[in-house]
C-alpha cells in the first residue's frame, strides 16, 4: 500500500510536471525536499530527545502507569484484544495525553514505542504466546489500525498553532475558534472510533461463525 | 481568548517542572534519566529520518510538478455541489501530505478572505482538527515494517472527512 501511494506520488508528479514543462522545477522540489527533511529532523532531534528524556523520568517515578491505570477503561474499549498490562497500554496513554495537550514532539516518540511494542505482541500471537489473531508479518494488526486512524483524526484541543496565524494575520477574536475547534475534533475522533468498532466488529463475527463451523 | 495563549505558554514549563519535581521526590537519579531516555528519542530521529526524506522528496515533486493544484482545482468544481467551498480544497489536500505546506496555505486564505470571514473560519477549523494522514502512516508503520496496512487509510478519511463537514457546518452556524 504505502509502497505504491510513495512510487504513485513520484510518477504522477514526473509524468504531470513532463506534460506541462515543468520538469526543471522537478529536480530543485527533489533536492531542496530531500534537504528539507534533514534540516527538519535535526531540529526535531533536539526536543524529541528532551521530551523522551522527560517521559523516561515520568516513567520511572511512576506518573505514566497511574495515568495508563486511570485510562484503562478507555483503552479496553478502543483496543479490546490488547491484553491488560501490556506494554503497549502505557505508550499509547501517554501518546493519546501528549496529542490532547497538543505537544506533537512528546507524541511521536511515544506513538513510536506504541507501535513497537504493537508489532512484538503481534510476534508474540505467531509464537502462540499471547491470545488474539494471527497474522503474517508485515500486515497491520487491528490495534495498529486503530491507533493509526485515531492519531490521524487529531486529538489536540487547543489548536495553538492556529490560533497563533489567526492573531497574526488580524483577527479580532483569534481563540473564537477553540470551542468549535474542540465539537470538530469530536466528530472527526467519534468518526474514528466508530469506523475502528464497526472494522474489529466484523472481524469478529467473521472468526465466530469461522469456529462454529 | 488570551487564557488559551497563556495556558499554552505554561504547559511547557508546568511538565517540566511535575515531571522532574515528582521524579525527584520518588529518588529517582532523574538526570541519569533524562540522558538515557534522551538517547532514545535521538535515536528514533535517526530511524525516522529516511522515511521522512522519502515522503517529503514524493510530496516536493507532486508539488512542484503543480498537480496538487491541478486535482485541487478538479476536486473544486465538484465539491460545491456537497456545500464544500472549492476555495478549500487545496489546503485540505495539501494538509493530508505536509502540515508545514498546509500552514502556508491557511496563511494564504486569511490573507485572501480575512481570518474571520466564512472561509477564514472554516479553515481554521478544518486545521485543527484534522492530521498529516500520509505523514503519520508512513512514519509509523515504515518504523514496524507494516507494509499492508488494511483498512487504516479508509478510516482515516473517514475521520477527515467526517472532520471537513463539520468544519463547514460550525463556521456557518458562526456567521450567522
Amino acid at each position: 500500500m504505502l509502497n505504491y501511494l510513495w512510487a504513485g506520488m513520484i510518477v504522477t508528479g514526473i509524468i504531470y510536471a513532463a506534460v506541462t514543462g515543468r520538469i526543471p522545477e522537478i529536480t530543485n522540489a527533489a533536492i531542496d525536499s530531500s534537504r528539507e527533511a534533514v534540516t527538519l529532523c535535526i531540529t526535531m532531534m533536539g526536543v524529541i530527545s528532551l521530551w523522551s528524556g522527560l517521559m523516561e523520568i515520568a516513567a520511572k517515578a511512576g506518573v505514566i502507569e497511574t495515568i495508563a491505570g486511570k485510562m484503562r477503561p478507555l483503552l479496553k474499549f478502543l483496543y479490546p484484544e490488547l491484553p491488560s498490562g501490556h506494554p503497549a497500554q502505557k505508550s499509547i496513554a501517554t501518546n493519546m495525553i501528549a496529542n490532547f495537550l497538543g505537544l506533537g514532539w512528546a507524541a511521536t516518540p511515544a506513538g513510536l514505542k506504541a507501535i513497537e511494542e504493537l508489532r512484538q505482541l503481534d510476534d508474540d500471537r505467531r509464537a502462540g504466546r499471547a491470545a488474539g489473531p494471527v497474522r503474517k508479518k508485515g500486515i497491520a494488526s487491528n490495534e495498529m489500525c486503530t491507533f493509526l486512524i485515531i492519531n490521524i483524526s487529531s486529538l489536540q484541543l487547543i489548536p495553538v498553532n492556529v490560533i497563533a496565524y489567526r492573531s497574526q494575520y488580524g483577527s479580532v477574536n483569534p481563540a473564537a475558534i477553540v470551542g468549535a475547534g474542540i465539537v470538530a475534533t469530536a466528530v472527526s475522533t467519534g468518526t474514528a472510533v466508530i469506523f475502528c468498532k464497526i472494522m474489529d466488529r466484523r472481524r469478529r463475527k467473521r472468526k465466530n461463525t469461522l469456529s462454529r463451523l | 481568548m488570551k487564557l488559551f495563549l497563556f495556558l499554552s505558554d505554561f504547559i511547557v514549563p508546568f511538565i517540566l517542572f511535575v515531571i522532574i519535581g515528582y521524579g525527584i521526590l520518588m529518588r529517582v537519579p532523574v538526570y541519569d534519566t533524562f540522558v538515557k531516555g534522551a538517547k532514545s528519542g535521538f535515536l528514533t530521529v535517526i530511524r525516522i529520518l529516511p522515511t521522512l526524506i522519502g515522503l517529503m522528496t514524493a510530496v516536493g515533486i507532486l508539488r512542484a510538478s503543480g498537480f496538487l493544484d491541478f486535482l485541487s482545482e478538479l476536486l473544486g468544481q465538484f465539491t460545491s455541489y456537497i456545500g464544500f467551498p472549492g476555495e478549500l480544497v487545496p489546503l485540505a489536500i495539501v494538509k493530508m501530505f505536509s502540515s508545514s505546506a498546509a500552514s502556508g496555505l491557511l496563511v494564504d486564505v486569511f490573507k485572501e478572505y480575512g481570518t474571520d470571514s466564512f472561509l477564514g473560519l472554516t479553515a481554521s477549523i478544518a486545521m485543527s482538527c484534522t492530521e498529516t494522514i500520509f505523514y503519520t502512516m508512513s512514519v509509523y508503520f515504515m518504523s514496524v515494517k507494516v507494509t499492508r496496512t488494511r483498512y487504516t487509510l479508509a478510516g482515516a478519511l473517514a475521520a477527515t472527512g467526517a472532520g471537513l463537514a463539520a468544519s463547514v457546518i460550525l463556521a456557518g452556524m458562526m456567521i450567522s
